[in-house]
């Protein structure tokens, strides 16, 4: 086997090469985990903000199960997604099993508890700092969340980051409702699992390269959106 | 109508109709009594403070009177009848440290005008008039928490006053400017006074007291020990407590009741 620095040059020149199979994975991983943070974002911001800001009955078994859930394990969440999709599942004849559709369920349902807690401790934090006003306003409760989800907006998209992180660098779920089948449901880190089990370590490194530098770039795009932010006092 | 008096002594304020009123009101925590029977009247377009030293239970009062905080005892009364949720709705409060929110200066009016029902096509007139109101035209775009104290307490006003409140209540809204900043608030009080607005507001400032006051609630040890107006309160105080306080012999109220 090659020592890391020659295998690192490899990885760095199929990625200049624009490897055709390395984009097309990328493109793939790009896509599920965006999607699934999306429609993790949707459920979990309003979720978050509804157990941040309000009390209600069951508000403490909520918030409990949500933030036991941040930690689920990934080849639990994926063998329970597959048992719902398979062909003797509720959701098996929609025929989503092995598609990336299934992928972005598996990771809408493993990321959405993070971003709900994550949001809920982000909300209920300016809620402490709103809540006489808005009362005194008479601000109604749908108002108050759109406010509360709006006014902490930039901290909301470190949450939405860390969802990002756990989805993008997620393995064994989108490989249980996956598969890794080639031009089809292959992911980054997916491949990098099975190309590095293959020997092929040049292309699994050019993945791992490319997953760290969409990690910084998202994380670098986040710190400077929050400078800004707080410099006009908006964070 | 019944009339609201404030002192029943030969300098009596002058009556007004009632609009809000308290009786025996009482605040309970788990081991503490920080209010008890508290009886207040508030005449409609009056200017009403309330004074006393730190943890007299002025800012406690004031929550109360506005649903902030319940009562665990006695009984608020709107225009004669027990207070609900729509009266509430013709009441609006300035905290001492204005709470805005996380947006530009006219987006903050904005939502108040949203939050109060005011229709789409209304809103940039209620808006222009409420920035020129607070002399904020020139700063409409700027981030509200980017402005100065004075700036903010001014937005924090007029923001209040978009809920056309018949009731406004105040709770030190000045007590961390400088005069000039102080004047200029003050200068928008007597605006909305002055076109019915009544003034409930919580003053340490004697000298604020006489330049908004007419009637005067001095509270100590979470209790009402002097009303009456409010030169004569400060001028020639009854009750050993307020004498105190005006001689500046008394700074905190620790009194547990």
């Amino acid at each position: 086997m090659d020592g890391f620095w020659p295998l690192l040059g490899d990885a760095i020149a199929l990625i200049l090469a624009w490897d055709p199979a390395l984009i097309e994975i990328i493109g793939l991983s790009l896509r599920v985990s965006l999607a699934a943070l999306v429609l993790a974002c949707v459920i979990g911001f309003p979720l978050g903000a509804v157990v941040g800001a309000f009390r209600f009955p069951g508000r403490a078994t909520l918030s409990l199960i949500l933030n036991a859930f941040m930690g689920l394990p990934p080849v639990v969440v994926g063998l329970v997604v597959y048992l719902m999709l398979s062909a003797t599942g509720p959701l098996g004849p929609l025929g989503l099993l092995y598609t990336p559709m299934a992928m972005i369920i598996a990771q809408t349902v493993l990321i959405t508890p993070i971003v709900a807690a994550l949001s809920a401790q982000v909300i209920a934090e300016l809620n402490v700092e709103y809540d006489d006003t808005f009362t005194s306003m008479g601000v109604r409760r749908p108002s108050r969340i759109a406010a509360l989800l709006w006014d902490a907006r930039f901290s909301l998209l470190t949450v939405a980051l860390a969802g990002f992180g756990r989805a993008s660098a997620e393995v064994g779920a989108v490989m249980i409702v996956g598969g890794n089948i080639n031009h089809a449901t292959r992911v980054m880190t997916t491949a990098i699992a099975l190309e590095t089990s293959k020997g092929n370590l040049q292309f699994a490194l050019a993945l791992g390269v490319v997953l760290l530098t969409i990690a910084l770039l998202v994380n670098g795009l986040v710190m400077s959106l929050r400078a800004t932010a707080t410099k006009t006092a908006y964070a | 109508m019944r009339e609201a008096a404030f002192d029943l002594t030969p300098h009596a304020t002058p009556v007004a109709p009632l609009l809000m009123e308290a009786r025996g009101l009482r605040f309970k925590t788990r081991d503490r009594c920080l209010m008890d029977g508290v009886d207040i009247a508030v005449g409609q377009g009056r200017r009403l403070v309330i004074l006393g030293a730190n943890g007299a239970g002025k800012s406690l009062l004031l929550r109360l009177l506005h649903g902030l905080s319940r009562p665990t005892g006695g009984q608020i009364l709107w225009q004669g009848a027990p207070v609900t949720k729509a009266a509430r709705a013709h009441q609006a409060m300035v905290f001492q440290r204005p709470v805005l929110l996380r947006r530009s200066v006219s987006s903050n009016l904005t939502f108040a005008l949203r939050v109060h029902g005011v229709a789409r096509r209304a809103r940039p007139a209620a808006l222009a008039k409420a920035l020129a109101d607070a002399r904020l035209t020139q700063l409409a775009d700027r981030p509200a928490r980017l402005l100065s104290g004075g700036e903010q307490q001014r937005l924090a006003v007029a923001r209040a006053l978009l809920a056309d409140p018949q009731l406004l209540f105040l709770d030190e809204p000045t007590s961390h400017l400088d005069p000039g900043a102080t004047a200029a608030v003050e200068d928008m009080l007597h605006m909305a006074s002055s076109r019915g607005v009544t003034l409930v507001m919580v003053t340490h400032d004697a000298g604020q007291a006489r330049r908004l006051g007419q009637d005067a609630v001095f509270l100590h040890a979470g209790r009402v020990v002097e009303t009456g107006p409010v030169e004569r309160l400060l001028s020639a105080p009854r009750s050993p407590a307020t004498q105190a306080w005006t001689q500046g012999q008394l700074f905190f109220d620790d009194a547990i009741l």
